[in-house]
């Protein structure tokens, strides 16, 4: 069967208007073949859950230069699961000090991708994550 | 039970994961989805489905999130007797033709509508459609349909001239324009006006919007103001703001008038055929390759390829061979001869 289209959901949580950087990753996961909901700044985690339920996606990446990282990451982690999508990949890019990397991949965050990450190295990770779900028997 | 049946009861008891399954499935076109909609379909046939198509940038994200929320915001008895109706928003976006992937914004305009459990927003890619929607749009807002939406939106790509899709797959057809969007002889051209029930000029803030309006009108009047094939509607010219929300009741009333229109003078259930017409020809054209395909030899389809290109047969000939498993008919036995002939 051919492999279902990747779907990922580019939100900006929080308050720091910024979103050069969520457009560029969009911009290259489009040009990887994948459709990229983009759904602009300052979203709560509330409806960043939501978004990624109606929109069915496989990942969801977090775009966040503000710092609140560890209070926006738990409550979107706590929300998709409590809406039955826990399976649903979460990646996080942005500023995010050394301290905190680990604290976020306990959270289950695939991966975190700070400044100077090349968009290919990020294409090609999510490409892996998402499909490597679409092979396993599902949740 | 099966998969597909659990899947349908999911989405009939309204659980919006399940729905957001189901419209996945579908879109991917996967056997699953289809044998769901199949159990789903007696439930279809029940929303007002509007389509909302114009040029990129004439606002449709933001003005199709003002129609949600006027919607949303009381009881239209002829919708729903005893609540605001469910309102559902089908936003579909272009898909790049080179890497096959897409970027769907249309969300970013919609952020009003987060956190109100009767809309469902989805977004589409086109998928390498042409005319405006996605392939399976369609089968989606039935799934939607049947869900219980009792208005289904559908946004269209960004439209031109050709794009008028739409206009068999709405019950009414919203065509967008904004101030200073080409003269009048872009306005008489086929195409996209023809399809409209409802015009509106949005950004009507704007200078130019009075001029925008005065050219449709001129436009329509030199059509007869017809509204498509249909002579006793008359095809309403408004003005709205989709950033602050200004004429968008007038819309909203407007929309309702044309739905009663249409139910009173039996174009509903005509265009309700139209609709099915379109979804079963579809669907038939590509069944009927898939199953073509599937039933040639190996290697056939390229050789026939092969003999196109190199001139020694026309495509009219190679179906008719394709198809018939005979030669060649008289004419396309000429063609060779005259080549063969022309050749020595």
């Amino acid at each position: 069967m051919i492999q279902p289209t990747i779907r990922v959901l580019i939100a900006k949580p929080g308050l720091d208007g910024h979103d050069r950087g969520a457009k560029v990753i969009a911009r290259a996961l489009r040009d990887a073949g994948m459709e990229v909901i983009y759904t602009g700044l300052r979203q709560t985690p509330e409806m960043i859950a939501e978004a990624a339920l109606q929109e069915d996606v496989h990942v969801v990446g977090l775009s966040i230069l503000s710092g609140a990282h560890m209070a926006l990451v738990p409550r979107v982690v706590e929300l998709l699961r409590a809406q039955g999508q826990g399976q649903v990949h979460l990646f996080v890019g942005g500023i995010i000090p050394d301290e905190d990397l680990p604290k976020l991949k306990a959270l289950g965050v695939e991966d975190i991708f700070g400044p100077g990450a090349s968009t290919q190295t990020i294409a090609a990770r999510v490409r892996q994550v998402a499909e490597g779900r679409a092979q396993s028997p599902g949740p | 039970m099966s998969d597909h049946a659990e899947l349908a009861q999911a989405v009939r008891e309204g659980q919006r994961l399940a729905l957001a399954r189901l419209l996945s499935l579908i879109e991917n076109e996967q056997p699953q989805g289809e044998a769901a909609l199949t159990e789903l379909y007696p439930l279809t046939g029940r929303a007002y489905i509007v389509g909302v198509t114009g040029a990129p940038g004439t606002g449709k994200s933001s003005l199709v999130n003002e129609l949600a929320k006027t919607l949303r915001a009381k009881i239209y008895p002829g919708l729903h007797a005893s609540r605001p109706p469910a309102v559902a928003i089908v936003a579909v976006d272009p898909t790049s033709p080179f890497s096959g992937g897409a970027i769907l914004g249309d969300r970013i305009r919609m952020r009003d509508l987060a956190g109100d459990a009767g809309v469902f927003v989805r977004s589409m890619a086109s998928r390498g459609s042409l005319g405006g929607l996605a392939h399976t749009t369609s089968s989606v807002a039935d799934a939607l349909d049947a869900a219980g939406f009792e208005v289904i939106l559908i946004e269209t790509v960004g439209a031109g001239q050709a794009e008028v899709d739409i206009a068999r797959h709405a019950h009414t057809t919203l065509v967008i324009e904004s101030p200073g969007m080409g003269d009048d002889i872009q306005a008489i051209k086929a195409g996209i006006l023809e399809i409209a029930d409802l015009l509106v000029v949005n950004k009507a803030d704007l200078p130019g919007a009075e001029n925008a309006v005065r050219v449709l009108r001129a436009a329509l009047d030199l059509a007869g103001n017809t509204g498509g094939a249909e002579a006793r509607w008359q095809v309403p010219i408004l003005q709205a703001v989709a950033t602050t929300g200004q004429g968008v009741p007038t819309l909203v009333e407007a929309l309702l008038r044309h739905r009663e229109y249409l139910q009173a003078s039996g174009l509903w259930r005509e265009r309700g055929q139209q609709r099915a017409a379109a979804a079963l020809e579809a669907r038939l054209r590509d069944r009927l390759a898939e199953r073509w395909h599937a039933a040639q030899p190996d290697g056939r389809y390229r050789e026939i390829l092969a003999r196109i290109v190199r001139r020694e047969l026309s495509p009219a000939a190679a179906v008719q061979e394709m198809l018939e498993d005979e030669p060649a008919p008289e004419a396309a036995k000429r063609h060779l001869a005259a080549r063969a002939g022309a050749r020595r």
